[in-house]
């Protein structure tokens, strides 16, 4: 009897310790507590979402130069694979409101940031861009978009464009079009020559894309700056500018193909000659150029070529990964040498020519960064700046999420009306 | 000392469960529903009671429409689709096919496989790409000459099409239940009918049938609220796009992208109430019929 009731006993407390185990539970995948990694060397959590071929081997470069400035501190990966870092910044969320942030996690420049801003989450780093004169390193217009009532919160290591018009000149030839469409009326000139020929005129992918889509119509219908000024404080977006503008994109949309899984069979569509031509960010190169398993080993310039989006050359519709200080880090002092090292001229040049972008700073080594992204490199240093929508420059999440939702429906109802309704309450609920 | 010996270690081992379920269901349960009924519009602010507010203004939001109708196309055709699948391939093992057991087994196998991986084998067979871009079931379609689909990305019937991989996933499981129902059913009643005269036919209609439903109320319950709260499969299959959203998927995205913590608590909050509406007159009627017994 006595052993049935110690028994009972042991199994209660089990149960109950299990429970507190749960309650108190981080992941297991938790560093242990930042102290001492291996052997008295202190670790750097550095949170991303760069898993994939290219952008994880740019972070090995960096790191390797961190590890080696920094022989005391060791490098933690915390990275959480999924493209545009969906499901990262969901896991982000729950790390930050727990208080056990990472020491320091990417997140894209400009607006997206606004949210950690205003919770307090983030340790703003003017002290570090006045140590390290990175306001003379970046172009000053970057550093202005960034800026949030002069205090800047993350260090940007590259820049992607997002307004790239891609197309397969093979296509373009059969459709009898002379080149990439300069302006709009051009473009939806050529996309008719094409839907002619029985091609698929322009590929999309999953909803996003359409939004992608929209801020280069967008641009290209209405200007540099007043797609600028849509963003700022008590912008219209009821004109008739912008009516007209979305009537364009209406009118794009229409030549669209069947929308694909993601961006890259969209892309793909192009470089295999079905389609002929595709808007994307230019992370679509290296998917385009790299040898196959990272992508489709095609030739730049026969099998793809690239214009900026019509209507929008000479503006830099840009876009950055960046780094952050998060309150509290654990280990503050790593978190901030890995920062140097990410705003460093080395380390944007070791990590930029493998992720298939381009540096933030205007002093890269030039010779490093060819085909596109010599192009590109040129574009950067000489014209107007434009912040992404989709890929949080110019709006923070909750307004990227409300403009994806009108998007979304607009798709199905094809109502510009209801579109333009939907995206001028985003702007008024969620503008700053 | 006797008496307590005889309940106190029943009420240890179960203690517990108790608490864990106090605290992490229902306990957050009412605090999604303390939460929904406020106006923390963003996890900064404190937010203030507001009543119901919260649940009258999200009808006035097109996206919530349509991802209440998606729900209902779903439900729908998964909820019919399974019933009618498992009851058809119960029909076929009890009429004693060859190799019944192992057949019984490779229906049952998709139960075995998680939403999520069979979202992600579903959405390459539902690929839309046609002709000669056709992959997966299209692929086959065009093959053997029947029509081509757009499958779950078409506006209007794409959830209908959504329901699919859950028809294929839950329907061995509701053959499963039948099959209990039908060898359930005393042979001397079946013969009884024969003896009166009924056909084959008749007598699945008027004798196997009714004694089925207490079956088919488990089953139309259990497939009902699978799929109210349905939330991986469509995640994998689409990710959180509008044409296939539900409200499991406007959640999160309330949750996680627009950070409106109050606008997530009030859809969490339908979520719960509709699949109440199901589970509830279940539970109601499974105490009653055990008290009976």
């Amino acid at each position: 009897m006595r052993r049935r009731w110690t028994a009972t006993v042991a199994i209660t407390l089990a149960g109950l310790l299990g429970l507190s185990a749960c309650g108190g539970g981080g992941s297991p995948a938790e560093p242990a507590a930042s102290g001492d990694g291996g052997g008295g060397k202190q670790q750097v959590e550095v949170f991303s979402w760069w898993t994939g071929p290219g952008e994880a081997d740019g972070l090995k470069a960096m790191r390797e130069i961190f590890e080696q400035q920094n022989p005391n501190l060791t490098f933690f990966d915390a990275a959480v694979a999924g493209g545009s870092g969906d499901k990262a910044k969901a896991l982000l969320a729950s790390k930050l409101q727990a208080d056990t942030p990472p020491d320091t996690f990417q997140g894209h420049a400009g607006a997206e940031l606004q949210g950690y801003i205003k919770a307090g989450d983030l340790e703003e780093l003017n002290f570090l861009y006045d140590e390290l004169k990175l306001a003379d390193a970046f172009p000053a217009q970057l550093v202005e978009q960034i800026s949030v009532d002069g205090k800047i919160y993350s260090v940007p290591v590259n820049i992607h464009r997002s307004n790239v018009l891609w197309f397969n000149p093979s296509v373009l030839k059969e459709a009898g079009v002379a080149g990439a469409p300069k302006t709009i009326e051009e473009f939806v000139a050529a996309l008719e020559k094409v839907k002619a020929t029985g091609k698929i005129p322009l590929s999309i992918g999953s909803e996003w894309t359409v939004t992608h889509l929209l801020e280069s119509v967008l641009l290209g219908s209405l200007g540099t700056d007043a797609y600028n000024a849509l963003f700022k404080p008590g912008a219209d977006w009821n004109s008739p500018q912008v009516a007209k503008a979305l009537e364009n994109f209406k009118t794009i949309m229409s030549y669209a193909g069947s929308p694909q899984d993601d961006w890259q069979p969209a892309a793909k569509q192009v470089a295999d000659g079905e389609a002929a031509f595709n808007i994307m960010g230019d992370w679509a190169y290296g998917y385009f150029h790299n040898p196959p398993d990272g992508g489709l080993g095609k030739t730049s310039k026969t099998d793809f070529d690239w214009a900026p989006a019509p209507g929008t050359e000479g503006t830099y519709l840009w876009l950055s990964d960046s780094f952050t200080l998060p309150k509290g880090a654990k280990n503050r002092d790593g978190a901030v040498a890995w920062l140097k090292v990410a705003a460093s001229k080395e380390g944007q040049d070791a990590f930029n020519p493998k992720k298939g972008s381009i540096p933030a700073r205007k002093d890269a080594d030039q010779s490093l960064y060819t085909d596109y992204l010599a192009d590109a490199l040129k574009d950067w240093s000489g014209n107007k700046l434009a912040g992404s929508i989709q890929h949080g420059v110019a709006v923070n999440q909750p307004w990227l999420a409300a403009i994806n939702e009108a998007v979304g429906l607009f798709i199905g109802t094809q109502d510009v009306a209801e579109l333009q309704k939907g995206l001028a309450a985003a702007a008024t609920a969620n503008a700053q | 000392m006797r008496r307590v010996r005889a309940w106190l270690p029943g009420l240890l081992l179960v203690t517990p469960s108790i608490v864990a379920i106090g605290v992490f269901v229902y306990g957050l349960l009412g605090w999604n529903f303390r939460l929904a009924m406020t106006d923390q519009h963003d996890e900064v602010s404190e937010g203030g009671f507001v009543g119901l507010r919260n649940f009258i203004d999200i009808w006035d939001q097109a996206r919530w429409h349509l991802s209440v109708n998606h729900a209902i196309v779903f439900t729908v055709v998964f909820v019919a689709g399974a019933l009618v699948l498992g009851w058809f391939l119960a029909f076929l093992m009890e009429k004693g096919i060859w190799g019944e057991g192992t057949f019984r087994a490779i229906y049952l196998f998709p139960m075995a496989v998680s939403f999520v991986a069979t979202g992600i084998v579903w959405r390459w067979l539902m690929n839309s790409g046609m002709d000669e871009r056709a992959v997966g079931l299209n692929r086959l379609f065009d093959a053997v000459g029947l029509p081509q689909w757009e499958w779950f990305r078409n506006q209007e019937w794409g959830m209908a099409a959504m329901a699919l991989p859950a028809v294929w996933q839950m329907s061995g499981y509701v053959m499963a239940l039948f099959l209990a129902g039908f060898r359930g059913v005393p042979e001397e009643l079946r013969e009884a009918a024969r003896v009166d005269g009924a056909t084959e036919w008749g007598v699945y209609r008027h004798v196997v049938l009714p004694l089925l439903r207490p079956v088919t109320l488990s089953a139309l319950i259990i497939l009902g609220h699978i799929s109210l709260k349905v939330f991986d499969l469509i995640v994998a299959v689409s990710g959180k796009q509008i044409v296939t959203d539900v409200p499991a998927v406007f959640m999160w995205v309330a949750v996680f992208d627009s950070h409106d913590p109050a606008k997530g608590a009030t859809i969490a909050a339908y979520i719960v109430l509709s699949v109440a509406v199901f589970v509830i007159p279940y539970l109601i009627w499974s105490v009653r019929k055990e008290r009976r017994s």
